[in-house]
């Protein structure tokens, strides 16, 4: 294998991983705060692709007003998802909780069948993100390397949000204990609400960029995705952002290099994800940056 | 809040009531999951189960052949004096729910006939039910060779893919003079798998050389990246690549192979003859080569052009092949049914069997021993974003 097909696997398995990435973060900061898989993430996913799709195609607005208001409705989504299904239940055993989370997936997924139609569409093309460049003899999407850097800045900023601001640090102590968040005055419910806004955005923006590099769309599409980024989360530490976001990385470029070395396995490919949440549940069950759980008395 | 909220709920519910409601009031769609009407007047009513990908990756295939059945339908509504109705069931692209998809044709809608489907995974799931309950199957674009074989209830309108992969390998070969060719399959599909199969035995022996097949690549039903895979085969430097799959998949896989900077030609098989495969690939798709069953350029018989002005009228658009054959499908089944004069399954299936020269809308049919019709092939490519005729290939 030379350098430059071995630069281009690597490019192609970093891309690939970013998205799972920031999928992965709606996955850990819904965790983190809730202790609850939120199994709907999947679907917010693939919502924000119709609602990019039809944003340029029905409305016909320029890509980036749709994109934009794309993302605000994924929010706004995500929000009332929780709302409906989460907030009701916040007393409830967490199994409850769970159900209702597997039952929010089915929902939306089946809304999606009966509003959209179970026939595939084409995501709409945007020239200045899917144009090809040549770099030495390595030819590559601008996407390719957009998405990484995106992916970044995403994280550092949400690493300030959670860290460095008032918002940051209600979300903390929810995430440690919500009765004495709220005896201190934090706004719980505004708070649990807000990280689900966020993920969702993360969810919306990685959808997007998802559509712009696999420029195909249906209404089960978000279900692999939900599940390997889910693992990613739980590689990576579950509840923990930074963990959520290498974990992304590991499954990408862990995907890309099978196929690469190993072309035999490819159709293995799917499983490699599964293999790898077995065998971190096995060595490091907390994850790569998991903390230490301490069980509540 | 929380009342505000329960009110949003309901009317959410109430929403998605109405709209399943609409859909299954559209005329001429049968409910796949509630049973018609008509139960009691089973003397009076005819019920062909059409068995097709209604959702999931296969959809658009699915709407295609729909098309076709609803079409000849409208054409023939009747039969022996009955009326003929559809029990349309989704397999939802999935071969474990073709298997209980097939099952609830049998047993719950008691249907006489089936008509489906497309993807030949999905009717091989189905073929052990149609054979145990005795009632005649017919695909319309099922090519693999293992949906008919021993099972005398299934029957086709195509032609199958040891042919197909022979007409492919013959065009790789003499008309874009490759030598060494790649494929990239889509390895959960028996389909492809197979047409796979078949396109490496035909062009083996037409380069005369073992290691004429340089480079086989594999992906998953569903998968999006392909760049891993593409760049294995563009390392080994073929002259050109067969990529049998899904539709949605092979167009992905034409795009990404052609923004890695892969030229050489790509060609495929009868299912990327979809709207679906144009609108996805853009631009990248232009020059890809496939072979399908039927082109609309060139009437075949009587009934041919009775589809082509009946379609052309109430869609305004060029049929796809697989809608013509959906059309066969349907007529040919009437059409033993008259023969056998009976609505009885069994007897309607030894009617199909014996069909010798039946004038469908996609040719001439006539049954060969295990059920496959024996057809010309067409070789079709992308010209300005439509499907465009380039050949066609008679059976050899």
């Amino acid at each position: 294998m030379t350098f430059d097909l071995f630069m281009q696997y690597l490019t192609n398995g970093i891309s690939l991983g970013s998205l799972y990435a920031l999928i992965a973060i709606g996955y850990t900061m819904v965790y983190g705060i809730l202790r609850l898989i939120n199994f709907a993430h999947g679907e917010i996913f693939t919502m924000s692709l119709y609602f990019a799709f039809y944003g340029v195609t029905v409305f016909s607005m320029p890509w980036y007003i749709s994109f934009a208001v794309a993302i605000l409705m994924t929010a706004a989504l995500g929000m009332l998802v929780e709302r409906a299904a989460y907030k009701p239940l916040r007393e409830s055993p967490r199994i409850t909780i769970m159900v209702s989370a597997i039952g929010a997936s089915f929902f939306i997924q089946n809304l999606a069948i009966v509003l959209f139609g179970g026939r595939p569409k084409a995501f709409p093309n945007v020239r200045l993100l899917t144009g090809v460049m040549q770099i030495g003899a390595v030819s590559l999407q601008r996407l390719t390397l957009i998405i990484p850097v995106v992916t970044i800045i995403l994280l550092y900023t949400l690493l300030f949000l959670v860290h460095k601001t008032k918002t940051g640090m209600a979300m903390r102590a929810v995430s440690k204990d919500h009765e004495t968040a709220r005896l201190m005055g934090v706004d719980v419910n505004r708070t649990i609400t807000i990280t689900f806004g966020i993920g969702s955005i993360l969810a919306a923006i990685g959808g997007i960029m998802w559509g712009a590099k696999f420029p195909q769309i249906h209404p089960v599409m978000g279900v692999m995705p939900g599940l390997k980024c889910f693992i990613a989360a739980v590689v990576g530490g579950i509840g923990n952002i930074t963990g959520a976001v290498i974990g992304g990385f590991i499954l990408g470029v862990g995907e890309i290099m099978l196929i690469a070395f190993l072309p035999n396995l490819t159709g293995y490919r799917d499983a490699f994800a599964f293999v790898l949440l077995i065998v971190i549940l096995l060595i490091k069950p907390t994850g790569i940056m998991g903390e230490k759980i301490s069980e509540k008395v | 809040m929380k009342k505000w909220l329960s009110i949003l709920l309901v009317m959410l519910l109430v929403l998605s009531l109405g709209l399943t409601g609409c859909s299954s009031n559209a005329p001429a769609e049968a409910p796949a999951d509630e049973t018609p009407e008509e139960v009691a007047d089973d003397d009076e009513v005819i019920r062909i189960g059409v068995f097709e990908p209604i959702t999931g990756a296969n959809a658009a295939g699915g709407a295609l052949e729909v098309e076709g059945v609803r079409l000849a339908n409208e054409l023939y509504p009747e039969v022996l004096g009955k009326k003929v109705e559809l029990v349309i069931a989704d397999n939802k692209s999935d071969v474990v729910e073709a298997a209980s998809a097939a099952a609830r044709l049998v047993e719950r809608d008691k249907v006489t006939a089936i008509i489906g489907s497309w993807g030949s995974g999905y009717s091989i799931a189905a073929g052990d039910i149609v054979r145990d309950a005795r009632i005649p199957a017919v695909a319309a674009s099922a090519t693999n060779p293992l949906v008919t074989q021993g099972n005398e209830y299934y029957f086709r309108v195509c032609f199958i893919d040891p042919f197909q992969g022979t007409v492919m390998a013959n065009y790789a070969f003499n008309n874009l003079g490759a030598k060494k060719a790649a494929i990239i399959q889509e390895v959960s599909n028996d389909y492809a798998v197979g047409l796979a199969k078949f396109f490496t035995d035909s062009f083996r022996e037409l380069t005369s050389d073992e290691d004429s097949i340089i480079e086989v690549a594999n992906y998953n039903t569903g998968d999006q990246d392909f760049s891993s895979q593409l760049l294995n085969i563009s390392s080994k430097n073929p002259d050109v690549i067969f990529a049998p799959g899904n539709f949605t998949e092979s167009a992905l896989v034409i795009q990404q192979a052609r923004q890695l900077g892969i030229d050489v030609p790509i060609i495929g098989g009868d299912t990327w003859e979809t709207p679906e495969f144009i609108d996805i690939g853009q631009e990248f798709v232009e020059g890809a080569v496939f072979s399908t069953f039927f082109t609309s350029e060139t009437p075949i018989t009587k009934e041919s052009e009775k589809f082509l002005d009946t379609y052309r009228s109430k869609y305004n658009r060029e049929p796809a092949a697989v809608t013509a054959l959906g059309y066969d499908a349907y007529i040919l089944i009437l059409d033993a049914i008259t023969r056998a004069n009976s609505t009885d399954p069994v007897a309607i299936t030894q009617e199909i069997a014996k069909t010798q020269g039946f004038e469908g809308a996609a040719g001439i049919i006539t049954l060969d021993v295990n059920g496959d019709a024996v057809k010309s092939a067409v070789i079709k490519t992308v010209k300005d974003g439509e499907f465009t005729y380039l050949d066609t290939i008679e059976p050899y």
